[in-house]
């Protein structure tokens, strides 16, 4: 993984949301492949890293760069960054007066200008990757909260994404639809995709995962191989967190 | 894609309302109330009329509608003022959704510039009577640009309800959830981009029925034009008062087709929102 060319580069950022600093010093480095998983208590600036990651957030300090794009703010790429930065949000935002096929479409055919036949392909392919294909022509409230999750991962990876970023995405699901989308994650990480998730389900993190990043407080205290921060974990903060989530 | 039916906009069911609400609010108990009200108003004015010794003509209204001659069928006078009222307001109302829309947006901007002239142009329109400001259009700024009464009637209207409008849409625009920008966003939409197919297809449904309460309040102020003597409804019972005297069976029959006018839009709308309504 080491000899891979890093594909997000942050080094020393640091975000305020008017006083409250939510990011400190946070220096990180993401290869090409690799599959890093973030976690931390709520409110430890987990989603605001990500969310910096396609510039729905701007950084206040320090460098950051993404898919070979510099992010300053009102950069001129970051349009072009976030067709290549593919974002699944905890609470799925699907476009709810568009149909499955349609919240896949739109993207293709709005923002990259594909013509719609070979959009339509496009989203067909990627609804039977996340094994919904006879969904296509549903609303998004109709379908269940798993089901609707995957169609969010498949709408993002219809933009040909090269970076993935998933921040909570099985947080608001019912327990029994978890793995579906856990799944979907799963077969997604064997195409080579290099991809970012914030989440507390260790078993993905343990399966899946080349790096573990613990944060807290906007710092990242603790990153390295899985196994690692599992079983040794160096500062007594990520170790209290662990135990915490891995009681049950 | 870009066919949007605001149909599928869903989200929540109607709460279901207590039985003594749900009769209430069932049409023909309202039918029914209606027809209370009117009956007492108009049979209170028959016999104030009476009193007055008024001279009743309702046998002369009818020609106003329609005549029927040996050249055939004609419309009267009232039809083609209400012809002139919908196309005044139809009008006026496109113009206003339009001058809504842009206060809307600059208003919603980051730029302080567009903030400042939206906020700057509701205050004033909404402190300057809707009269006073009919008389600017006119007087003032009608000769400055050469505009016809009723160039400036349509123009008073849009800039007034314009106001109104932008602030409807501007709710309609809010009501829509901040991950629906962040998703969009995310598949590199811009700004436009996110309005056009993501944002505005989702408000459209928040904000028909506000838009049909605002098209029906245009409406009604459209009779306002008559002070500068535009030839729609109120101007053509002014008219026809002016040289009859029945002013008591002309103005009831004038409220009675603005009435009938309104009620058929909303109902209309109704209509539509129900046949669209189906739940996702
Ligand atoms: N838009 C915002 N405005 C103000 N404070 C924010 C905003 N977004 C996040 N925060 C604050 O920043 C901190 C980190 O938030 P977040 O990154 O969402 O944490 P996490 O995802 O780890 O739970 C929290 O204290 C949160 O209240
Ligand atoms: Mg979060």
């Amino acid at each position: 993984m080491n000899d891979r060319k890093p594909v997000i580069v942050a080094r020393n950022i640091d975000k305020f949301f008017g006083d409250f600093q939510a990011l400190r010093d946070v220096s990180i480095e993401v290869r090409a492949g690799e599959r890093m998983v973030i976690c931390g208590p709520s409110g430890s600036g987990k989603s605001t890293l990500l969310r910096c990651f396609n510039a729905l957030e701007t950084h206040d300090a320090g460098q950051l760069i993404v898919d070979g794009i510099e992010l300053r703010p009102e950069s001129p790429d970051i349009r072009k960054l976030r067709q290549n930065v593919g974002m699944v949000f905890q609470q799925f935002n699907l476009f709810p007066h568009l149909t499955v096929l349609e919240n896949l479409m739109i993207g293709p055919v709005k923002v990259r200008g594909m013509r719609r036949s070979e959009a339509e392909a496009t989203a067909r392919k990627y609804l039977e990757r996340v094994h919904i294909p006879e969904q296509a022509e549903k609303f998004p409230a109709q379908l269940s909260g798993g089901q609707q999750q995957r169609v969010a991962i498949a709408r993002s990876l219809c933009m040909e994404p090269r970076i993935m970023l998933f921040d909570e995405p099985t947080s608001a699901l019912d327990p029994e639809m978890i793995s579906e989308v856990l799944e979907a994650m799963v077969e997604l990480a064997q195409t080579g995709m290099t991809m970012v998730v914030v989440t507390h389900e260790m078993g993905f993190a343990r399966k899946v995962a080349d790096s573990m990043v613990f944060m807290d407080g906007g710092e990242i205290v603790e990153s390295g191989p899985p196994q690692e921060v599992f079983s040794n974990p160096r500062t007594e903060r990520c170790r209290e967190f662990l135990s915490q989530i891995l009681a049950f | 894609m870009a066919a949007v039916d605001p149909a599928t906009l869903d989200f929540r069911p109607a709460r279901p309302l207590p039985a003594h609400q749900r009769l209430l609010n069932s049409t023909p108990v309202a039918i029914l109330l209606y027809v209370l009200v009117m009956y007492l108003i108009i049979r209170g004015s028959y016999i104030g009329a009476e009193r007055m010794g008024y001279n009743w003509q309702w046998y002369q209204i009818p020609r106003y509608f329609y005549t029927l001659t040996d050249d055939g069928f004609r419309w009267g006078e009232i039809p083609r003022g209400l012809m002139v009222t919908i196309y005044l307001s139809g009008l006026s109302f496109l113009l206003s959704v339009g001058i809504g829309l842009v206060v809307a947006l600059l208003r919603l901007s980051d730029l302080i510039v567009g903030r400042g002239v939206s906020i700057v142009f509701l205050e004033l329109i909404r402190n300057i009577p809707l009269l006073v400001l009919l008389y600017l259009f006119y007087y003032v700024l009608g000769p400055i640009f050469g505009w016809s009464r009723f160039t400036a009637s349509v123009l008073t209207l849009a800039v007034f309800h314009g106001a109104l409008v932008s602030e409807i849409l501007r709710a309609g625009i809010n009501a829509v959830p901040v991950g629906q920008w962040e998703a969009a966003k995310s598949i590199g939409m811009s700004g436009y981009q996110t309005y056009r197919y993501i944002v505005l297809p989702q408000s459209i449904r928040i904000m028909l029925p506000p838009m049909t309460g605002e098209f029906v309040h245009l409406i009604k102020s459209s009779a306002i034009v008559s002070v500068i003597a535009v030839a729609e409804l109120t101007t053509i019972g002014r008219n026809i008062i002016s040289h009859t005297f029945m002013s008591f069976e002309v103005w009831f029959t004038v409220a009675a087709v603005y009435m009938v006018l309104t009620l058929t839009l909303s109902i209309g709308v109704t209509y539509l929102e129900r046949k669209y309504a189906v739940d996702r």
